[in-house]
């Protein structure tokens, strides 16, 4: 009995491991194929790209596509050049960073005001505020970005960084977890503190924002990696190339330069992945928190 | 006195009120301004012939909607996109969390790694599928120890199941965190219970766990087909904006339609597609009900 169980629980650790390291195989690939010289990549992968670039003056490809895990040798070519020799890659990363920067900050900040008024105050009006808020979270994006499309046309900010921040600032995700985390808080403790003779300014900054801490946290690290990884909004309300994000440029790139853009790849996927490796209990916490949209 | 206190009350309730109000105005305000109120203009554009002359013409839009053949290819790809990958990303997932959750060693490094596509920029990993489904790539390669014919998944019929590749590779590990949470939060002596009574363990899955788990079904679900409709994303970098067949998704369509700014189909689109959304939202939510009622009162 004992022993079958004990190799029943290999088993199942074999078959999550085999599908774990899966899981990471294109995530290790991209790292590992960062570090090989542009020749290396054009003899591995270069029948895909034959068409993009035009065929015949680039010395050795292979006639297959080579899945290739560890290079020959160990470059750190493609680096310099995303790093230092060309400004287009440095000026994209800086657009991610403008960009998403101001709409995690505030997102969260006005999503922390709003939480605690829906968390504090209830009545028929802000139930159905609530409520509208969850469907306008549940709606796609084709269905969001019209509106946002509208608006920027009419404010004439099609075409500037704004269009963007603003819907961002105001997309009411944060706003929906927070609430659940307020509410979480005991009045027993708003209420102590009130008879005490604190406001509500001193209960929201003393009480509610250190007890929500790391739901804060864990709420940022998720509105930051949805908008770091963003295509689709750049697309329509920031057509001009020079401003769009990384997230977007890294496309344009795969076509031209692969070895460049496994490089650039790497080093953009950095800022999400220290914020996850810190933050990894607090964001799964944050996900578990998300579960329900009922209560 | 008690006309005072309940004039005190009165007047603390309404102080709430304001108050409330005050710290929600921010957020409402922004919502209102760049989500609901261009949301109700794009309802009058849905049903006005231009908005220059602005003439009613009710439904008109919708029917020249539903019979553009753009349109009607996109919804339908969209539609089966959605149709294989939500129940795919809903089932794994969960096979994922109670495979995780049946006491295997190094569970939370197992964990991470699920999670971890979520930290990958899709557009650099879009070029490990590449690589992978090309015509001359590893899957071919590997296929063909197996005697299968070498297939062109990108430029044909096949790239549906490229991308749901992708999306599955993308969403599951989110969706296997929610269910993971929902697991643990079944309360262990009803667990026990079941096993006093012989329940086996497929019982104890279908009468005991699910049960518990629907309120996460519904959300899992909702959230995947969100995500589905979001998996434009892979399609637009794996294929670009005229993608082979299969791969034409609503998304393609409105970006197309954003192009060349036709107000009145944008905005009949852009309805449609919300009204589809709360329909589809409310049927879940129905079933939902119907399904878990027994565990929620």
């Amino acid at each position: 009995m004992r022993k079958g169980r004990y190799i029943a629980r290999t088993m199942l650790f074999a078959l999550a491991a085999v599908f774990a390291v899966g899981f990471l195989l294109p995530t290790v690939l991209t790292v590992t194929n960062s570090f090989m010289t542009q020749s290396e990549i054009d003899a591995n992968y270069g029948m895909i790209f034959r068409d993009a670039r035009g065929a015949g003056n680039r010395g050795y490809v292979a006639d297959s596509v080579n899945l290739k895990i560890i290079p020959d040798r160990v470059s750190f070519s493609q680096y310099a050049t995303a790093l230092f020799r060309s400004p287009e890659y440095l000026l994209k990363f800086w657009n991610s960073v403008i960009l998403v920067v101001p709409i995690v900050v505030g997102q969260v900040g006005v999503a922390a005001f709003a939480s605690y008024s829906f968390s504090r105050y209830q009545g028929r009006l802000k139930n159905l505020l609530f409520f509208s808020y969850i469907i306008l979270m549940l709606m796609p994006h084709q269905v969001t970005m019209v509106p946002n499309f509208l608006v920027a046309e009419w404010t004439g900010l099609l075409n500037t960084r704004w269009a963007i921040i603003f819907p961002g600032t105001f997309a009411p995700f944060s706003v929906f977890l927070l609430t659940k985390f307020m509410r979480r808080i005991p009045t027993s403790l708003i209420e102590a503190a009130k008879l005490d003779g604190a406001n509500e300014w001193k209960v929201f900054t003393g009480i509610c924002l250190p007890q929500c801490r790391s739901a804060l946290y864990s709420i940022a690290i998720l509105v930051f990696i949805d908008y770091w990884n963003m295509v689709e909004l750049p697309i329509i309300l920031l057509p001009d190339s020079e401003m769009q994000p990384m997230s977007v440029y890294l496309a344009t790139i795969n076509a031209s330069e692969v070895g460049v853009a496994f490089a650039v790849a790497v080093v953009y996927m950095i800022p999400p992945l220290l914020l996850f490796l810190h933050g990894e209990e607090a964001l799964v916490e944050g996900i578990a928190h998300s579960g329900s949209v009922k209560g | 006195m008690k006309a005072r206190s309940f004039m005190g009350r009165f007047s603390m309730r309404s102080r709430d009120q304001v108050n409330g109000m005050i710290w929600l105005a921010p957020s409402a305000i922004g919502v209102a301004v760049f989500y609901i109120l261009p949301f109700l203009v794009i309802v009058y554009y849905s049903m006005i012939d231009n908005p220059i002359s602005r003439n009613f013409v009710f439904f008109d839009n919708f029917v020249a909607l539903f019979q553009n053949m753009a349109f009607r290819i996109a919804a339908a790809n969209t539609l089966r996109f959605s149709l294989t990958a939500v129940p795919l990303a809903v089932l794994l997932a969960l096979l994922l969390a109670l495979l995780l959750e049946a006491r295997i060693p190094l569970k939370s490094q197992l964990r991470t790694f699920f999670l971890s596509p979520l930290m990958v920029p899709i557009a650099s990993v879009v070029l490990i599928w590449q690589v992978l489904f090309h015509f001359d790539g590893a899957i071919n390669e590997l296929l063909a120890i197996f005697g299968v014919d070498r297939i062109d998944w990108l430029q044909s019929e096949h790239n549906q199941l490229v991308v749901i590749s992708l999306f599955l590779w993308k969403n599951l590990g989110y969706n296997m965190i929610l269910f993971m949470a929902a697991l643990s939060n079944i309360p262990k002596d009803l667990l026990e219970v079941a096993d006093v009574e012989g329940a086996g363990p497929i019982y104890k899955l279908i009468s005991v766990k699910l049960r518990y788990l629907s309120p996460t079904l519904l959300f899992v679900t909702i959230l995947s087909l969100i995500n589905s409709f979001k998996v434009f994303r892979e399609a637009y970098l794996l294929a670009g904006d005229y993608p082979y067949g299969g791969l034409y998704m609503l998304q393609h369509f409105m970006n197309n339609i954003f192009r060349s700014l036709d107000y009145q189909r944008l905005a009949s689109a852009a309805v449609t597609m919300a009204i589809a959304m709360v329909v589809i939202i409310a049927v879940l939510f129905t079933i939902e009900n119907r399904f878990g009622k027994d565990v929620e009162g």
